[in-house]
């Protein structure tokens, strides 16, 4: 079985979220990179399935050179070998084309991703390398088991769970839940330095169109003071909130 | 411009988040001096509830096909009905699903995330969360067709009575690819996404025991019930519940967080909040620079009472 493994590069989670002074791009200053962390339950499920099935797993990046010390570290977690496509990306959709092509020529299995990414949260990746592709496509996996040429996956549901099963080939997008948090595969020393070695193809792009311009990003704008009210008072804070906030 | 809107339904009944979509579709009909088309896939609920929040057309897709979910099947289906060049669903989980797949058929824009009504409709350019929460972009569509999916909780529910019309589609889509094997659906619980209030609890909580408190007071409030990516990770509250930058990210009227310091990966996934209460008996937890309202001290003896008071105002 060959499965390929979209992941993306994006700020650590503890990044504060800054602009330019013009406001037309984030601003990389300062920012350290991580494997997008829903992508890293699709990562660390598919290293399970390379264990328990044999299954080869190829990581595939859209990014510049600078995504790879990130595709390092999906090698030394454990994936085979990695595809950098040589694209800044722009929007989903210019991306999911260039992970379509890929996947197009390599006969996988199966696509697995996260269902986003923490930076411009699109969702819209996996969805897109789908159609693309032709491939039926689970969203918001929490569980995934495969069968020779099906997949059971079991999707969130508002307010509940389904459980599906797919015929192969397939995209599914992964949350927390595909693998537990305390599975993630953290890389020991043999992982990183075995990482160095294995296989990482870099690819010019296929095309690039683009559907979506980000015109220009905003931070959060900072909430007034807070109002602090003394635990004796509840009526007090039950006022405001009925009040003033009228939210109650 | 005619402008076409996905109503998701759950068991035949419309979602809260479809009339929300149905609401920002009329919106944008208004601003285009056109009408809103909504769509809708083995529906049970009347048309007359879409009517109210402005269609004044609605396609019933009927197909047995359709009975389960597959993002490629009704992907397909409403692509056989949406005439038009913007369509707009609810980021719901399943229309976040189809929609990527309809903006690949269509070769239209697809603009997720959305939170207000367009700065632009020609160019199509609009707001939308990013970075988990931490930011804002304003997007702009490429190109003459422009699919969006409306951030729950965002742009709201609002009433625009129209007259309208009703128009069966029988369809047959193939849908061999996945087959749902079972269903669950937890019922009497208040979807998180969707819920206007949300009582949320942390590691400060010492345990799943003292959860019992957090469900009263979120029961006298019509509340849904959240938590901490930590308290999720040890067990003691189903994944579901996590919000957060790697969880779920929500906008309620009102948020209470009680025990949660306020990392900033938790405040990404809820700083859209309309309004934020912290109860924490650590006074320099760095969640309160974040509230509206702030209380310090325990837990344990301010859920209850404040459960009790409110309570009492609702009689």
């Amino acid at each position: 079985m060959k499965i390929l493994v979209c992941i993306s590069s994006v700020p650590d989670t503890t990044s504060k979220i800054n602009f330019t002074a013009d406001k037309s791009a984030f601003d990389k200053n300062g920012i350290q990179w991580v494997i997008n962390p829903l992508d890293e339950f699709a990562l660390t499920k598919a290293v399970k399935l390379q264990e328990t099935q044999g299954a080869t797993v190829t990581v595939i990046n859209v990014g510049d050179a600078a995504t790879e010390p990130v595709i390092r570290k999906a090698l030394a977690i454990g994936a085979n070998d990695a595809v950098r496509v040589n694209l800044d990306p722009k929007d989903s959709y210019s991306t999911a084309k260039e992970i379509a092509a890929v996947a197009q020529n390599g006969g996988y299995d199966l696509i697995l991703c996260g269902k986003e990414s923490i930076d411009y949260n699109g969702g819209s990746v996996p969805g897109m390398v789908a159609q693309l592709l032709n491939q039926p496509f689970v969203n918001a996996s929490v569980g995934l088991d495969v069968n020779g040429s099906e997949a059971t996956a079991v999707r969130e549901i508002e307010g509940g769970k389904e459980t599906i099963s797919v015929k192969l080939p397939a995209v599914i997008a992964g949350q927390k839940g595909l693998v537990d948090e305390k599975d993630l595969i953290i890389p020991n020393m043999r992982g990183i330095m075995s990482a160095r070695t294995k296989p990482l193809q870099v690819v010019e792009p296929a095309s690039s169109e683009v559907k979506v311009q980000g015109v220009s990003y905003d931070s959060v704008p900072p909430r007034a003071a807070v109002k602090m009210v003394s635990p004796d008072n509840l009526d007090e804070l039950v006022r405001l909130l009925h009040e003033e906030a009228k939210v109650i | 411009m005619a402008v076409f809107v996905y109503a998701e339904n759950i068991n035949g009944v419309y979602k809260k988040a479809a009339l929300e979509a149905v609401s920002y579709a009329k919106a944008i009909a208004d601003q285009a001096g056109d009408t809103v088309t909504a769509i809708s896939v083995n529906p049970t609920d009347s048309s007359d509830v879409l009517y109210k929040y402005g269609a004044s057309n609605v396609i019933n897709i009927k197909d047995e096909g359709l009975k389960n979910f597959s993002a490629k099947a009704f992907a397909q289906a409403v692509n056989e009905v949406a005439d038009g060049n913007t369509i707009v669903f609810p980021h719901t989980t399943d229309a976040s699903s189809l929609a990527p797949m309809l903006a690949v058929m269509k070769n239209y824009s697809l603009i997720t995330n959305v939170l207000e009504a367009p700065e632009s409709l020609s160019p199509f350019q609009v707001k939308r969360r990013a970075f988990s929460g931490k930011g804002f972009m304003h997007a702009k569509a490429e190109g003459n067709g422009v699919i969006i999916t409306v951030s729950q909780n965002a742009f709201g529910v609002k009433e625009s009575a129209v007259s309208g019309s009703e128009e069966v589609k029988n369809l047959s889509v193939a849908n061999e690819d996945t087959k749902v094997i079972s269903h669950e659906q937890s019922s009497g619980k208040l979807d998180l996404k969707e819920a206007e209030i949300v009582v949320s609890a942390g590691r400060g909580m010492k345990g799943p025991e003292n959860w019992g408190m957090i469900e009263d007071l979120a029961n006298v409030l019509g509340a849904a019930t959240a938590c901490s990516k930590p308290v999720s990770d040890i067990g003691w509250r189903p994944h579901t519940e996590h919000v957060g930058q790697t969880g779920k990210a929500i906008s309620p009227n009102l948020y209470i967080a009680v025990g949660i310091s306020g990392a900033i990966q938790h405040l990404a996934g809820v700083n859209s909040s309309k309004t934020i209460v912290v109860i924490n008996n650590d006074a320099e937890a760095p969640f309160f620079k974040s509230a509206d309202y702030g209380v310090v001290g325990d837990a344990f003896q301010i859920i209850p009472a404040l459960t009790e008071k409110i309570k009492a105002i609702k009689g």
